[in-house]
């Protein structure tokens, strides 16, 4: 095959891989509205957390760890695919997984037409990210973590990055620019891009979070009702998702350091210094200042849960920022070829 | 529930100010030094990184700075009063991090001897109500000898690396493990007090200058031989490393085909280094990522460009001016801009505006001028603005070596140049000759004298924070105790300190061992 055919293909991949993550968007929305048999146990497991919180309010909750607490009488939420009626969550997955491997496709075509890694520009950047998304859910799942659950939104981020990738940041297979062509963009850039799968999964359980911690709170006094609080009754409990999230950004903040500083050590061979405020280089440091203050306020009296978690959404926005706005609004070293 | 069940707590409850200034300032050292505040003080310092971000930084790029200052005079003063072009300089920046590193230390200090006195004690002693614990378990078994219940549990844990007291009457014990997470927390925030000094010492003790060098020529590391310099506050001209280097030659590459036609695919400077006067020359390559390291300096090859080189002679048909004209790339084919000025050319002084283009166009675009076609200089032609009259060197005031202020000056006409090709200019105000092209390299040399330390914090912060964030530091207690119908108690619980989702399963375990210490009749889980 030549160069071109290859960038044909992976081109078409893509296409293919957003056709199939629709339609696995659809399926987890499915699995989320009609997947009534999980409603039961996740009430059940709820129902655990809920007395808990109850009796804890009256006390005052700065000094006891309750997050230890969880962990022992949570009852194991619910995992996808394992009753008879669960079978639009198997959809999801399966049409998620086959999204994954036209997603490999396309990474390994694009990489042999441009005859090198493929991660050089915005355009594979994002590709990279999704991927890695994709990758990282599903490598939770056959660990079998239960985060079935948390399909859905992954799918739609997946989405939304290959659309914004295709329509803004496309351009053809090449060659680097000189600056570009060095060991350390090859471990700078393949941490950026595995850290961006694991910040997805975490703001994903840290959005789903926010739902079932909603419906927890309002189920106390007993007002639920509406879609949210719909879509928050199929979900395992508030500490679970908190947990799942936790340990999403507990790996992907040393992760993302390490981003930092081989971006600087690479920085430093092509541009002369380490650090030189580029906005790029300032909004990678905004977001580890914002994961750092994330955990933090973890350890923090007062500021567990829903102030974490809203924390931890800033630093979400921060990342993509950084990842796609910072080439589309400011003028930097960073901006490379093709964009 | 009580504060004593959390040996964990590190946070003191906000309280009034007690009277008195010593009293006051204990208040505000504790509040500094407060998780709360360390918490507020990063999420300041996050907020105040991002307009740096936005506007153009004078340290950066100072020419948009300038910029912006033409474009809208009024709203720039407004930014500028507040540092917003100089904001990672700002005096509000550095009272966030300021505030953070004294937070810093007065945080570490204490949690290091704290840790210190745990690392060499013994798990504090099991609570009078271990019900009372967040995570607890107990079991009723048959009758049995507490206390070889005990001794065995306490075996079994020590050989899981955990510490284990034993109490003295042998009834309970309380064990934990997991130390080297506060030890991995406290490395990670001492690598980042390391950083941050090394970055200060950088600051106050290095410097940073750029020279443009044509092939052929020399740079010798003096202060007057720079363009650009910003030294530290501290710097002084002895700081200045005496090596010298020549540039033999420049080699850039671009891509000749493809979408990318054009674009630089290498480029690389071959120097000839002399670490001091008199030393041996040594032969050595710069390219964009491979910087040359002299006597603690670093040169890097930032960019290149093309010198045209020009002979002039005056009205009188005297040489007055030969070499080679550095000349600013404009776009990425090397369409470049440049001036000659000739301050002693006689009867009047001339200047010449400079367009070079690498590769000419076949055709001139009216109203853009000649653009180049391909960054190699394949055929190189100059186009010719000259000028004459007073060029106001005299005056003393710095002038833009690129640009020509042409407000004073008579125009003698334009002309494009080949290479050996001379332009006599009218009225007999003497001659041009375009006598060929030369690279030159763009330079940046730089002393950094606290990046050694600003990489050991960088590695040791991570190192730290793997650490903490992987290990988890736990406390289970046990207590068998004989209950009132002859049968034994066996009471389990556990605290972890942070997220611990096998917390609930070590006290399980501890448990069920105890209980299969005894043989386990009608055991009841409660
Ligand atoms: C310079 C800015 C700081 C940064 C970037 C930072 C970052 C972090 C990070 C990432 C963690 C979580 C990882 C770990 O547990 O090791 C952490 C934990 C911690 N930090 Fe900081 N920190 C800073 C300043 C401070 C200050 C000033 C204090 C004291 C008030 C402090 C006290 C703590 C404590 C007690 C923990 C442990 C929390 C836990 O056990 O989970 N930090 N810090």
């Amino acid at each position: 095959m030549t160069s071109q055919t290859l960038a044909q293909a992976s081109n078409v991949a893509v296409y293919g891989a957003m056709v199939v993550l629709t339609l696995a968007m659809v399926a987890f929305a499915a699995d989320l509205a009609l997947g009534s048999g999980r409603v039961r146990a996740a009430e059940a497991a709820r129902s655990v957390s809920v007395r808990r919180r109850a009796a804890a309010t009256p006390a005052s909750d700065s000094v006891v760890d309750d997050r230890s607490a969880v962990a022992v009488a949570t009852p194991p939420g619910p995992a996808l695919g394992e009753r008879d009626d669960e079978r639009w969550g198997r959809i999801g997955i399966s049409l998620t997984a086959l999204a994954w491997l036209l997603l490999t496709v396309a990474l390994v075509a694009r990489g042999l037409a441009a005859g090198r890694p493929p991660w050089g520009n915005m355009y594979e950047f994002v590709l990279a990210g999704s991927w890695w998304t994709l990758t990282v859910f599903g490598f939770l799942l056959v660990r079998g973590r239960r985060v079935g659950h948390l399909g859905g939104v992954i799918a739609g981020a997946a989405l939304v990055a290959l659309g914004v990738a295709v329509v803004q940041f496309y351009v053809p297979a090449a060659d680097l620019v000189p600056a570009l062509k060095s060991t350390w963009l090859w471990i700078h850039v393949s941490a950026a891009t595995l850290a961006a799968g694991v910040f997805t999964v975490g703001t994903a359980a840290t959005v789903m979070f926010l739902l079932a911690d909603r419906y927890e709170r309002r189920s106390l006094t007993s007002t639920t009702g509406g879609v949210r609080d719909a879509l928050a009754r199929r979900l395992p409990s508030s500490q679970s998702l908190d947990r799942t999230a936790y340990r999403a950004y507990a790996f992907a903040f040393p992760l993302w350091f390490f981003v930092l500083v081989s971006g600087a050590i690479w920085a430093e061979d092509a541009w002369g210094r380490y650090w030189g405020w580029d906005p790029k280089e300032t909004w990678s440091f905004v977001t580890l200042v914002i994961f750092a203050a994330y955990l933090h306020a973890r350890a923090t009296a007062g500021w567990r849960g829903r102030s974490a978690a809203l924390i931890a959404l800033v630093g979400f926005v921060a990342f993509v920022f950084n990842f796609v706005g910072v080439n589309i609004f400011f003028s930097g070293f960073h901006s490379y070829a093709g964009l | 529930m009580a504060a004593d069940l959390d040996p964990f707590a590190t946070d003191a409850p906000i309280r009034p100010p007690s009277l008195g200034a010593v009293g006051a300032a204990r208040w505000v050292w504790r509040q500094l030094t407060s998780m709360r505040v360390a918490l507020i003080l990063l999420f300041l310092l996050a907020v105040a990184a991002v307009p740096g971000s936005v506007f153009p930084q004078r340290g950066v790029s100072p020419l948009k700075v300038q910029d912006f200052f033409t474009n809208d005079p009024t709203l720039a003063r407004v930014l500028d009063s507040l540092s917003m072009f100089d904001v990672y300089a700002a005096p509000w920046f550095a009272a966030i991090y300021l505030l953070l590193t004294v937070s810093l230390v007065g945080c570490i200090v204490p949690r290091v001897r704290a840790h210190w006195r745990a690392v060499r004690s013994l798990p504090p002693p099991a609570p009078r109500n271990l019900h009372r614990l967040p995570v607890h378990r107990s079991a009723t078994v048959d009758a049995a000898d507490p206390q070889a219940v005990v001794a065995a549990v306490a075996t079994s844990l020590t050989k899981r690396r955990f510490r284990v007291r034993t109490s003295e009457d042998g009834l309970s014990l309380a064990a934990e493990k997991g130390y080297l997470r506060e030890s991995g927390n406290l490395v990670f925030h001492v690598s980042l007090l390391l950083l941050l000094v090394g970055l200060g010492v950088s600051a106050l003790l290095g410097y940073k200058g750029t020279v443009v060098v044509v092939e052929g020529q020399g740079f010798s590391n003096t202060l007057s031989q720079y363009d650009t310099f910003q030294p530290g506050r501290r710097f002084d001209e002895s700081m200045l490393a005496p090596f010298s280097f020549r540039l033999d030659a420049l080699d850039a590459s671009y891509l000749t085909d493809g979408p990318r036609r054009g674009q630089p695919s290498a480029f690389a400077a071959d120097v000839t280094v002399t670490d001091s006067p008199g030393a041996a020359e040594v032969p050595v390559q710069i390219s964009v990522n491979h910087p040359l390291g002299v006597d603690g300096s670093k040169v890097f090859l930032l960019g290149t460009g093309y010198a045209p080189r020009f002979t002039v002679r005056d009205g009188n048909g005297d040489v007055v001016f030969s070499g080679a004209v550095p000349t600013l790339p404009q776009d990425a084919a090397f369409t470049s801009t440049g001036v000659v000025k000739v301050p002693d050319a006689q009867p009047d002084q001339l200047a010449f505006q400079v367009r070079f283009t690498p590769t000419a166009p076949s055709q001139v675009d009216p109203l853009l001028g000649p653009a180049s076609t391909f960054p190699e200089d394949d055929a190189p032609r100059v186009y010719l603005g000259a000028w004459t009259g007073d060029l106001g060197l005299d005056d003393g005031v710095a002038q833009n070596i690129y640009a020509l202020e042409t407000a004073d000056l008579e125009q003698l006409g334009n002309r494009a140049l080949d290479p050996g090709e001379s332009w006599q200019l009218a009225g007999g105000q003497g001659s041009i000759t375009f006598d060929g092209v030369s690279e030159f390299g763009n330079f940046q040399v730089a002393r950094d004298p606290g990046r050694f330390w600003v990489l050991v914090g960088a590695v040791g912060a991570i190192a730290g924070v793997v650490v903490s964030l992987t290990v988890r530091r736990r406390r289970v207690w046990v207590r068998v105790t004989p209950d009132e119908t002859g049968r034994t108690l066996v009471t389990g619980a556990g605290l972890a300190r942070t997220e611990d989702s096998g917390l609930a399963a070590e006290v399980d375990q501890v448990v069920a061992l105890a209980v299969a210490e005894v043989a386990p009749a009608g055991e009841e889980q409660r």
